[in-house]
């Protein structure tokens, strides 16, 4: 009760910042910057009269789809992450690098070609993303003699080389006037378009995806001893490891399947919240989902403010996210020991 | 005897490591496993955790095949105490400890108070309290080793089994850990456990099993079995064994060529 009540105002803290945060993205824009025009938008939500019809267009078509699908997809993405290092026991694993990401982006542009409603393109992703991260994962089983983290950064090379000729021959077959530009500027990971649907249609693949995150925080924290261990610990391992992948894939897909590639946040955000709250899957899951959220509402607030044009997310992801990814690996802290 | 082992074959899936041992083990007792690199130490052990399995003969465990038990209910009776234990993550020693819960714990449960307090009695029972808010991360090998075997009391198994306790740590703590393994039996555990040094087993085991070639060439009480001819065989040097004026523990030394 002691440590409950001690961890509940960092939790409580976290989600209050998240909230103003979130608040005062809904503040930045081309048109209708600072909080007056969000107070008068919400006036004339509320009382129903106005005389600044696209205001309201631009708040609540544009800007809170956007907001929402920031802390949506930031959490969610982080939340994978998280859950693919603790399993694959390296703090360096991420959605992109196990060819998760690239895979379900296959399966969604497969969609996109075929004119698959929302839904079905969800599923695709879910397909695409769990294929790739069995065929990676499949590999690394079988080159037991090799340094196995090697192994599952080269495969994963590997994988997305060959998902990427998927997409490249999709992107050729693709009608040039409709399909191709929708593709291209969805691959580039963007959150320009996201509708206020887009946002409600992943929730429920969210969810169940999250279920045994959350359900087997604690088991994961002994998943990371390795297998051996772990098995002689009691715990059925191939179970275990397959619910918690199924899990993780499902998250990362559904939120390409609405944003297309957003790089770096799985593998940035886990270690920022483990250097915060330490490696105990009980705390590391709701920091990184926070700090994940918070961290996209960020970029998406540069994206759409530092230049005249809207800045693609993935370039301000890899901006920050590659320099960090370099700095651990030469500073040698690795920020997990 | 709570855990029997009758002609048994032990292996990978295309490669036969070891055949014919008979074993059998029972509480309060420590038995040493001694043999040369390669003779099939840790891989007999992994056949007995059910980690690997039974390739010919039997296993039994509590009367009931090694097989036929799930992981849980495995872990429930034989717990395991790895040599290598290369820690990714920094969890604190408490963390780590409170893990060996996790068999008596259903699949989506948290650890509760009970599940704590027995974390904090074995980490007192093992002298490292001090310890438990430190990363198992950046302790020694020694007190590492420590933690393991406290996480295996956690678990609250009848049979503790031991991949060559005392290897890399230094000599004042292979006494200590050796001490802790003398009283854990005492307390009514069973205890395997693999060595390469004959005086661990001379001072810490009721019996010893000589494993050579994945084949047992002797098993007995320590002092009857564990004589310079058994170790020539099993290594090919020549050794006395003798006890030291002033100590009552055996010691093995080697005799001039």
């Amino acid at each position: 009760m002691r440590v409950f009540l001690s961890r509940l105002p960092a939790a409580v803290l976290g989600l209050a910042g998240l909230a103003l945060l979130a608040l005062f993205s809904m503040m930045i824009g081309k048109y209708g910057s600072g909080p007056g025009p969000l107070f008068a938008a919400l006036r004339q939500l509320v009382t129903g009269e106005g005389s600044d019809p696209l205001l309201a267009t631009v708040l609540w078509n544009v800007r809170l789809p956007r907001v929402l699908a920031a802390v949506v997809v930031g959490a969610a993405l982080a939340a994978a992450g998280a859950t693919y290092q603790g399993l694959f026991r390296n703090p360096l694993v991420s959605p992109d690098l196990l060819g998760v990401s690239v895979g379900a982006s296959l399966g969604a542009v497969a969609g996109i070609f075929l004119s698959l409603p929302v839904l079905a393109i969800q599923l695709a992703a879910f397909v695409g993303g769990l294929v790739a991260v069995l065929l990676v994962t499949g590999v690394g089983m079988l080159v037991r003699e090799r340094d196995p983290v090697l192994t599952l950064v080269l495969a994963g090379i590997a994988i997305q080389a060959l998902v990427g000729a998927g997409i490249s021959l999709i992107k050729i077959l693709a009608d040039p006037y409709d399909q191709l530009p929708a593709i291209t500027y969805w691959l580039l990971g963007s959150m320009t378009a996201v509708t206020r649907f887009d946002v409600f249609s992943i929730l429920p693949a969210l969810g169940i995806g999250f279920v045994p995150l959350v359900l087997l925080r604690w088991r994961m924290n002994v998943m990371t001893l390795g297998e051996e261990e772990a098995q002689t610990l009691g715990i059925d391992t191939l179970k275990t490891r397959i619910v918690l992948i199924a899990g993780a894939t499902l998250v990362t897909a559904a939120t390409v399947s609405i944003t297309g590639i957003i790089g770096w946040i799985g593998l940035v955000i886990p270690h920022i919240a483990r250097m915060l709250v330490g490696p105990d899957f009980r705390r590391l899951l709701p920091a990184a989902m926070m700090l994940g959220a918070a961290y996209l509402l960020v970029v998406d607030m540069l994206a759409r403010s530092i230049a005249s044009i809207e800045v693609p997310l993935g370039i301000l992801t890899a901006t920050v996210g590659a320099p960090f990814f370099l700095w651990l690996l030469i500073s040698g802290k690795r920020g997990w020991s | 005897m709570i855990l029997t082992v009758k002609t048994l074959a032990f292996g990978y899936r295309d490669r036969e490591i070891g055949h014919g041992v008979d074993l059998s083990l029972q509480g309060g007792e420590v038995l040493a496993l001694l043999g040369p690199n390669g003779a099939g130490k840790t891989t007999l052990f992994k056949t007995m955790l059910g980690l690997l399995p039974v390739k010919a003969g039997e296993g039994l465990l509590d009367g009931r095949p090694l097989s036929g038990w799930s992981r849980r209910e495995r872990a429930l009776r034989i717990a395991y105490v790895p040599q290598a234990h290369a820690a990714p993550f920094p969890f604190t020693v408490r963390d780590l400890v409170l893990m060996g819960r996790v068999a008596h714990l259903s699949a989506f449960a948290l650890p509760g108070a009970h599940d704590r307090a027995i974390a904090e009695a074995a980490l007192e029972n093992l002298g490292i309290a001090k310890l438990a808010d430190t990363p198992s991360t950046e302790i020694s090998g020694g007190e590492r080793q420590l933690a393991l075997i406290a996480r295996a009391l956690a678990q609250e198994a009848r049979i503790v089994v031991m991949d060559e306790p005392t290897a890399s740590l230094d000599y004042g703590n292979q006494m200590r850990l050796l001490a802790h393994i003398r009283r854990l039996a005492a307390d009514g555990l069973a205890i395997v456990l693999s060595t390469h040094n004959p005086d661990h087993a001379l001072q810490a085991a009721d019996r010893v099993a000589l494993l050579k070639d994945g084949e047992l060439t002797a098993l007995g009480a320590t002092r009857e079995t564990l004589t310079p001819n058994a170790l020539k065989t099993l290594y090919g040097i020549e050794v006395v064994i003798g006890s030291v004026p002033g100590s009552d523990a055996f010691v093995c030394a080697p005799r001039p060529g």
